[in-house]
């Protein structure tokens, strides 16, 4: 392979975010610097029955405001109904035209790639059960294929079968902004969206492309999701108290709030976003990656897999940990996660591990699996930006077991020019990726 | 600075023609397809009855005794990935905790593992009593479902259809602790992860990398889905032999089928200081997308095949005419066919009526994010034996396709093997191998 050098400097130029807590980025951090929580009573489907009867669905959204092509998406689910706002926002911002066979922004297509962490679309539940109804036989207990295929035939259409692939929120993506350099998509559950980005870092530091699309896209809101999170008993039953389900490090929380939605920034090297005069809005300096090799349903007990992948995004970073002004924590509200999340931050940052705020937006944000990743993220360029830390709200009984500072139930002003970014995915893929102010 | 340079040292490949390489590659030679009628399910109403399926194994044999009670946490996409990677493993020469707990010969925080998973579909009849519990008035009923259905469903059921499970039980089973990703880029998704697994090792991120990919398409909803989609031949089930036409002008569609195919990638440093069998380097790799409103096929100018193509060339330094082999996606859906043949005309120019063309599909079936991963081990295969087998069922290339289809089995020195892989959604990859001389 031809190596094109790993010196070129990476940068943020552009953001966008359709969430829970708003369908653009100012609206979403205003609603986080508020305290507020994008968690409700379920309305995607009657969940009313469900161990879990709310979850953080991005609300009264219309993706046809953000395309002037809105047939070219009419079959997309609802993960790349997110991404086309997420991404006209950001390429907005970054001075790239959209959905035009004539882009005047100065950037060869040849060299402008998309990274996704692209969550798997909806099932189409009502094809799905009711073709399974249909074919049961009751009698013998066991299915008969021949009534399924026939009741399932009916109720399958063709295009909205192929949206539910995860490779399908890229292909909406190339088709808008013609981008046709690298394309990839990934799906390393809740560990996705820092994924993508980290690797489209390394895209741009390889010189394969100069500037990638990156981000996540998900929503698992959906009744067979949502069957599969209460089995696991992962996420919260907390039915009384939708807006206070998600309580990270607290001691009195019981797991995670399904969330949903797209986040995509503009990674562009340094040399391209000078030459179009672009806005920089953060460097990316590092990505570390690992796996915990340890079980399919458990961390590891002492945060051996995180450990590694923030050592190794310190070291990708050229920093160590004591240059940390902000960490963005995976911060899931599940008992595992935010005490392992603890432990592994306490060996890496070591006697200065509780000076270092560190937070979880997913306390009003819920878990945007895919996307989740991406959409922190921003919160940390914003973080920078604006010198001030998100909170981790809901958090009125702290776990005595867990003693960092997690910035409890305010957002905080400090001087914030490195942010480090962490996602830990189901099944062991630990992902971390950190950004700077620009300089 | 120096290019690092990446090797293959181990293959690992299950397929509809058997459940390990050399199984695969005595297939292909004897032009052997792997399609038949289905029979994981009664497909008696399926207009496609077809299917490249791999069923005849016990997946213990291939988990260490202590993992065992995970085998209940596993698809049959992460079964076939399992296998895969333990032949590959094995076939690399390296230990690792899954091979020989006492004699680990690697460093587990420098081995990477890298997977292209499909988007796999629960099993039916596992959920069906449940759902079948949850009917009032002969209907689905939601409410009945989250009160009782629900909780008749397995706790763990979820974990079985993720995809980046491919990756986490491999890691779990071999010690794998470096950089872990599951590419989910459909067909072309094993070429993608092998692209990547490469750049994971030459920017110094492990040494040595597990990459290819997974997928079982033969479940019902998966194939239906095909057969929706107008991807899969109808008119071909009495003939499962000759059902799969990659470029032949009788072509209805394809087959699809199961697969796993799965290389161990290293430096060739590392490789040479342990003195192991080295297949070949991979030379170059790109990727790039067809962008059509009809998004379910190809452009039909195969512009996207063309740059991921050209740019693969163009990233191992060498001329379309430097080429021996190539190994398309060649589905045998007439319209995806006949634009990647365009698309793969208008990289080579000249070239294109010497360079041999070899498609897979008529044998292996369309595996999913298997495809490129079997392909690599097929292009390594005929490189280490300096054959090139007839490609079957291509018997009147399809009007206006001028690729060089290889209707006899031929001998060549191969130096130079270009796979290629699109997807439905456009994506496109293509990965150069060249041969090592020692």
């Amino acid at each position: 392979m031809t190596h094109k050098g790993t010196t070129k400097r990476v940068v943020i130029t552009g953001m966008g975010i359709v969430c829970p807590l708003g369908h653009d980025v100012e609206s979403a951090w205003a609603a986080m610097m508020a305290g507020k929580s994008g968690v409700a009573k379920t309305t995607i489907f009657d969940a009313s029955t469900f161990p879990t009867t709310f979850s953080a669905e991005v609300k009264g959204y219309d993706f046809r405001k953000f395309t002037k092509r809105p047939e070219l998406h009419k079959d997309g689910n609802r993960g790349t109904g997110f991404v086309i706002g997420a991404t006209a926002q950001a390429c907005c911002q970054a001075g790239i035209d959209i959905e035009t066979d004539t882009p005047s922004d100065e950037i060869d297509r040849l060299r402008m790639g998309i990274y996704l962490g692209a969550g798997e679309g909806s099932a189409n539940s009502d094809a799905f059960f009711s073709s399974i109804v249909a074919g049961w036989d009751d009698e013998n207990h066991r299915m008969d294929w021949a009534k399924w295929t026939l009741a399932a035939q009916s109720k399958m259409r063709a295009m909205h079968e192929l949206e539910q692939e995860s490779n399908m929120p890229p292909a909406h993506i190339a088709m808008m902004t013609g981008a046709r350099g690298p394309v990839r998509a990934c799906l390393t559950a809740c560990a996705a969206g820092t994924q993508a980005v980290g690797e489209a870092m390394m895209m741009i530091r390889r010189g394969d492309a100069d500037v990638v699309i990156a981000g996540g896209a998900h929503s698992m809101i959906h009744p067979l999701g949502q069957t599969g999170f209460n089995r696991l008993t992962a996420i919260s039953t907390r039915n009384d108290s939708p807006e206070t389900a998600s309580r990270p490090f607290t001691a009195s929380r019981d797991g995670f709030v399904l969330g949903e939605g797209a986040a995509i920034l503009i990674m562009e090297s340094l040399d391209s976003a000078k030459n179009r005069d672009a806005k920089i809005l953060a460097e990316v300096i590092g990505y570390g990656s690992s796996s915990d090799a340890f079980r399919i349903t458990d961390m590891h007990e002492e945060g051996r897999g995180a450990i590694q992948a923030i050592e190794a995004a310190l070291r990708d970073s050229q920093i160590t940990y004591k240059d940390v002004d902000y960490i963005n924590t995976h911060g899931t509200s599940t008992t595992e996660n935010d005490s392992i999340e603890t432990k592994a931050i306490k060996a890496v940052f070591k006697k200065r591990a509780k000076q270092v705020p560190a937070s979880s937006v997913k306390s009003m944000l819920g878990h945007l699996i895919g996307a989740a990743g991406a959409a922190e993220l921003i919160t940390c360029v914003l973080a920078i930006r604006d010198n001030i830390v998100p909170p981790t709200m809901n958090l009125n009984d702290p776990d005595p077991a867990l003693d960092l500072d997690y910035v409890p139930n305010a957002p905080r002003r400090c001087e914030v020019n490195i942010a480090m970014n962490e996602s830990f995915g189901f099944g062991g893929q630990n992902n971390v990726v950190i950004i700077k102010r620009y300089e | 600075m120096e290019s690092a340079r990446i090797v293959i040292t181990g293959l690992g490949a299950v397929s509809p023609l058997g459940l390990n390489a050399a199984d695969m590659w005595s297939g292909l030679c004897a032009a052997t397809s792997g399609i038949g009628t289905i029979t994981s399910f009664d497909p008696a109403k399926f207009p496609c009855k077809l299917a490249g399926e791999v069923t005849e194994y016990k997946i213990r044999d291939y988990v260490p005794k202590s993992l065992r009670k995970s085998t209940k946490l596993m698809s049959k996409n992460i079964e076939l990935a399992i296998i895969a990677a333990a032949e590959a493993l094995g076939d690399s020469g390296l230990v690792t905790k899954g091979i020989d707990p006492d004699n680990v010969s690697v460093d587990p925080t420098r081995m990477a593992i890298n997977l292209g998973a499909g988007l796999i579909s629960c099993d039916v009849e596992e959920i069906a009593p449940a759902v079948a519990h949850s009917v009032t008035d002969g209907q689905f009923d939601i409410h009945k479902w989250g009160k009782e259905g629900l909780g008749l469903v397995t706790p763990l059921w979820l974990l079985k259809y993720l995809p980046n499970m491919l990756a986490c039980h491999i890691g779990i089973i071999h010690d794998i602790q470096g950089p872990s990703n599951t590419i989910t880029s459909a067909e072309a998704s094993a070429l993608v992860a092998i692209a990547e697994a490469a750049e994971v090792i030459e920017r110094g991120d492990s040494d040595i990398a597990l990459a290819g990919g997974a997928e079982a398409k033969v479940h019902p909803i998966i194939l239906l889905r095909q057969i929706l989609l107008r991807r899969a031949t109808t008119e071909n089930n009495d003939e499962p032999q000759r059902a799969c036409r990659p470029f032949d002008a009788d072509a209805k569609g394809s087959v699809f089928g199961d697969g796993a195919g799965i290389v161990v990638l290293e430096s060739l440093q590392n490789a040479r200081n342990r003195d192991a069998r080295i297949y070949a380097e991979i030379a170059g790799t790109a990727q790039s997308i067809s962008i059509n409103p009809q998004y379910e096929r190809l452009e039909p100018d195969g512009r996207g095949v063309q740059i991921a193509v050209t740019k693969a060339l163009c990233d191992a330094q060498i001329e379309p005419d430097e080429l021996d082999l190539i190994i398309p996606h060649g589905t045998g859906i007439p319209q995806d066919d006949m634009a990647e043949a365009k698309g793969i005309e208008a990289a080579l120019g000249q070239a294109v009526a010497d360079v041999p063309v070899w498609p897979t599909k008529s044998m292996l079936s369309t595996t999913g994010a298997a495809c490129g991963g079997l392909d690599v081990v097929a292009a390594v295969c005929a490189m280490r034996d300096g054959v090139i087998p007839a490609a079957k069922n291509c018997d009147n290339k399809i009007g206006g396709c001028n690729l060089n289809i290889v209707t006899e089995s031929q001998k060549k020195d191969i130096s130079y093997v270009l796979c290629f892989s699109y997807t439905y959604g456009g994506q496109t990859a293509a990965v150069v191998l060249k041969k090592i001389e020692d």
